[in-house]
C-alpha cells in the first residue's frame, strides 16, 4: 500500500491502473482519492480522459509506438514521398508503399483540394494481421511496426481484403523499363527489412503481399531512428512542405507525441476500432 | 436429347475444356500472376469465385448424402455414393483453382504447418482436410464390396478394381455390414465438420469488417444454404446422366428436384432480406456493393444469369407441371447449378470492387490499383480447364464406378 501511494501522485494513470491501485488500497484509501476529487461516475466513465494527456494516454508496453502525424494543410500535392518510398523501397509498378490521395472538397471557399498521402497506418489492432493463414503478416513487439515475412507468405491476399485503409499491394512480378531492361539499376537490391534481395522471376517478394515498414531497414540494433543522421522514413525525410511528422508516441517529449496533444487531429474509420498510429491534421 | 447423346457431350466438352485449360495453366506456371487481372483493390477475382462455388457444391452434395447415410432417407438412397463422389470430384476442383490463386504455389504447405488460428481460412484449410480424408475414406467404404466383387474381371477394369480395393478380399455379408457402420460414422462425423468449414468459407468472408458488402452475420448461413442449392442441383443433372440415367432415376431426380426448390425458395428470402436491410439502412459503404452487382457494369450477370436464368425459370420449372418430368428437373437443376457461379462472382467482385479511401485507384498510375475488373484469357483458360477436368472425372466415375442396384447387396459390377 505504502508503494502504491508514492508512486501513484508521480505520474498520470490509466483508468485500469487507478481501479487495479484503488482496489488494492482498500476501502479507507478508496475513501481518500475519492475526497481527493475522483468520483464514482469517474470509475465507471468508458474511456480514460485520454485528451488531457493524450502521449500518457496511448502508451503501450512495447519500447517504441512509431507513428506519424501529417498535416494535409502542409501537403502541395507533389508525391516526393511516393518517389522517395520508391528509390528507397525499390518497390515495382504497381507497388507503391504511400500514396497521395486527391480529393475535391465541396466545402471550401478556395478551389484547393485535399492531398493526403497515405502511407500504412500501423494499426494498434491491424485486422490484415489476424486474417493472415499462416502468421506471415504481424506486428513486432519491440515498435508495433506491421511487416511481412516474405518466406513464409503465400500470397493468398487475404490481408489486402481485410485492410481498410488500402494500405497493401501485391507483387505481381512486373518491373519497370529500367529494370527489366537490365541496367545497372535493375542490379541494386532493395534494402527492404535489411535482406537486400535481388529482384528474380518467381522469387520472394514477386508473389507476395507487401507494405509500408516505416523503412524499418533504417533502425538501429536498438530499433532506434536518427533524423538527422538520415535513418528516417523516406517519405517523412523529403517531405517538401514538411507535412509528415514521424517518430515514438511512447515518448512524450517526440514531436508527434506534441501535436496530437496540442492540436485536433483525427484518424481514419475510426470506427472500424482499428487504432491507426497515424493521426492526420485536417 | 437421350442418354447416350448427354453422355458424349458430356466427354467431348470435358476433353475439349481440359485441354483448353492446359493453355492457361502453362501461362500462370510460366508467367506466374502478370497475366491475371485482378490487382490490390479487386484482390480476388474468378479464381477465387470459382473456388467457393466448387467448395459449395463439394459441401452440399456431402449434406445430401448424409441424409441417407446419417438421416436414412430412402428417397435419395440411389444417389448417395453418387453424392459422396461429386464432393470428392468437386472438392478437388475447388483446391485447384484456388492453387493457381495464390502467389507461391508450392507453398501451400505452409497453410497446414504455419496455421494462425485467429484466421477463418486457416480454421476453413485445417477443417476441409479433415473433409477431404473424411470423404475419400467414406467413399472407399462405400465402394469396397462392389470393388472387391469386380476384381475378377477381365482386363483393365479389374486391375483398376484391384487397385482401388487396397487389397481387401472380404466378400461376405458381414464385411458389407460393417461397412455400412463405418460409413455411418464416417459420414456422421462429416456433417459438423462440412457445417463448420463450409461456414467458414462464408465467416472467411463475413468477417472483414473493411468490406461491408461481406460484413453480415449472415454470410456463413447462407453460405451454408446456398451449398445446398447448388450441390442438390447439380446432383440433379448429375442422376440424370450418370450411368442409367434419368429414367432409372426417375423418382430420385424429382424428390432431389422438390428439395432444391424448397432451399432455393429460403436462399432467395435470404438474399431479399439482406438487400432489404441495407437498402433501407440506406448506409453508402454498406450500399456500395448491392449497388455494383445491381447496377455496375456487370449488371446482366445478377438480372440475367443470377436472376433469370439461374433463379426464376429453374423456379418455374420446378413449380410448373414441368417438375413431374425428370428431364425439365435436370435442366433446372443445370441452370441452377451454373447460375450460381454468378452468384459467387457478385459475392467476391463486388465486395472488392470499391475505393476503400477515395481516390486511391487515381493515385497511381497503374492497372492494378483499379476498381474495374474482368478476368483475363489466362484467368478464363484455367477456369474452363478446371471444369473440364471435372467433367472428365465424372466421366471416369461413371465408366468406373460400381453402378447403383435396385435392391442392395445384389452386386452388378
Amino acid at each position: 500500500m505504502d508503494t502504491d501511494t508514492k508512486v501513484a501522485p508521480a505520474e498520470p494513470l490509466s483508468r485500469r491502473q487507478l481501479v487495479e491501485r484503488l482496489f488494492g488500497m482498500g476501502a479507507s484509501a478508496l475513501a481518500v482519492a475519492l475526497s481527493a476529487g475522483g468520483t464514482l461516475s469517474n470509475l465507471a466513465a468508458p474511456e480514460p480522459a485520454r485528451a488531457a494527456t493524450p502521449a500518457a494516454g496511448i502508451a503501450t508496453k512495447r519500447r517504441f509506438r512509431y507513428g506519424m502525424v501529417i498535416d494535409t494543410r502542409r501537403c502541395v500535392g507533389c508525391r516526393a514521398c511516393v518517389v522517395a518510398c520508391k528509390a528507397e523501397n525499390k518497390t515495382p509498378p504497381g507497388v507503391s508503399y504511400t500514396v497521395v490521395v486527391e480529393q475535391a472538397l465541396g466545402n471550401r471557399t478556395d478551389d484547393k483540394p485535399l492531398f493526403m498521402t497515405k502511407p500504412c497506418f500501423h494499426c494498434e489492432r491491424p485486422p490484415c494481421v489476424d486474417v493472415c493463414p499462416v502468421s506471415a503478416t504481424f506486428k513486432r513487439e519491440r515498435d508495433g511496426i506491421v511487416v511481412i515475412d516474405y518466406d513464409r507468405c503465400i500470397g493468398c491476399r487475404y490481408c489486402i481484403t481485410a485492410c481498410p485503409y488500402g494500405a497493401r499491394f501485391f507483387d505481381f512480378g512486373e518491373n519497370y523499363p529500367t529494370v527489366e531492361g537490365g541496367t545497372a539499376y535493375a542490379g541494386v537490391p532493395s534494402p527492404e527489412y535489411g535482406q537486400f534481395r535481388q529482384r528474380a522471376k518467381g522469387a520472394s517478394p514477386v508473389g507476395n503481399v507487401r507494405k509500408c515498414t516505416f523503412c524499418v531497414h533504417l533502425q538501429d540494433a536498438e530499433g532506434r531512428y536518427d533524423k538527422v543522421a538520415g535513418r528516417w522514413p523516406a517519405c517523412a525525410k523529403t517531405c517538401t512542405g514538411h507535412a509528415i511528422f514521424f517518430g515514438d508516441f511512447n515518448d512524450p517529449d517526440s514531436e508527434v507525441s506534441r501535436l496530437i496533444r496540442e492540436r485536433q487531429t483525427v484518424r481514419l474509420k475510426e470506427e472500424l476500432g482499428t487504432e491507426p498510429n497515424v493521426h492526420y491534421l485536417l | 436429347m437421350d442418354a447416350t447423346g448427354l453422355k458424349r457431350l458430356f466427354w467431348i466438352s470435358g476433353a475439349v475444356l481440359f485441354a483448353v485449360g492446359l493453355v492457361g495453366w502453362y501461362d500462370r506456371l510460366a508467367y506466374g500472376h502478370l497475366n491475371a487481372n485482378y490487382g490490390s483493390v479487386v484482390t480476388w477475382g474468378l479464381w477465387v469465385a470459382a473456388y467457393i462455388y466448387f467448395i459449395g457444391l463439394s459441401a452440399g452434395s456431402f449434406l445430401i448424402s448424409s441424409l441417407v447415410y446419417v438421416f436414412n432417407a430412402k428417397r435419395f438412397e440411389r444417389i448417395g455414393r453418387l453424392a459422396v463422389f461429386t464432393a470428392v470430384v468437386t472438392l478437388f476442383l475447388a483446391l485447384l483453382a484456388i492453387w493457381a490463386d495464390i502467389g507461391h504455389m508450392w507453398r501451400v504447405w505452409h497453410v497446414l504447418v504455419y496455421a494462425n488460428f485467429k484466421s477463418p481460412m486457416a480454421w476453413m484449410i485445417w477443417l476441409y482436410s479433415l473433409y477431404f480424408v473424411l470423404l475419400v475414406a467414406e467413399l472407399w467404404f462405400l465402394l469396397r464390396r462392389d470393388l472387391v466383387a469386380g476384381s475378377g474381371l477381365p482386363g483393365p477394369k479389374g486391375a483398376i478394381y484391384r487397385f482401388l480395393s487396397l487389397g481387401s478380399r472380404d466378400e461376405s455379408e458381414a464385411s458389407a455390414a460393417r461397412d455400412r457402420r463405418v460409413v455411418r460414422v464416417l459420414a456422421t462425423i462429416g456433417v459438423p465438420v462440412a457445417i463448420m468449414f463450409h461456414g467458414g468459407v462464408g465467416a472467411l468472408f463475413g468477417v472483414v469488417a473493411a468490406r461491408p458488402h461481406w460484413h453480415s452475420g449472415m454470410f456463413p448461413i447462407i453460405f451454408l444454404l446456398s451449398a445446398l442449392v447448388s450441390g442438390g442441383a447439380l446432383l440433379t443433372v448429375i442422376a440424370a446422366i450418370f450411368q442409367d440415367g434419368w429414367r432409372a432415376n426417375r423418382d430420385t431426380v424429382l424428390a432431389l428436384g422438390q428439395m432444391v426448390l424448397g432451399l432455393l425458395l429460403l436462399d432467395v428470402l435470404f438474399q431479399i432480406s439482406e438487400l432489404l436491410v441495407a437498402f433501407y439502412g440506406g448506409i453508402p459503404g454498406h450500399l456500395q456493393g448491392f449497388r455494383l452487382a445491381i447496377g455496375g457494369p456487370f449488371w446482366w450477370v445478377f438480372w440475367w444469369w443470377q436472376l433469370v436464368l439461374g433463379t426464376l425459370i429453374p423456379l418455374l420449372l420446378l413449380i410448373l407441371p414441368t417438375r413431374k418430368d425428370p428431364r425439365w428437373v435436370s435442366l433446372a437443376g443445370l441452370l441452377i447449378a451454373a447460375g450460381f457461379l454468378g452468384v459467387r462472382l457478385n459475392i467476391v467482385i463486388p465486395g472488392l470492387a470499391a475505393e476503400e479511401i477515395r481516390g486511391i485507384s487515381q493515385a497511381i498510375a497503374s492497372a492494378r490499383m483499379t476498381t474495374y475488373y474482368v478476368p483475363s484469357a489466362t484467368e478464363w483458360l484455367v477456369t474452363l480447364g478446371v471444369v473440364g477436368l471435372g467433367l472428365l472425372l465424372f466421366g471416369f466415375g461413371e465408366l468406373l464406378l460400381p453402378k447403383e442396384h435396385e435392391e442392395a447387396g445384389h452386386v452388378r459390377a
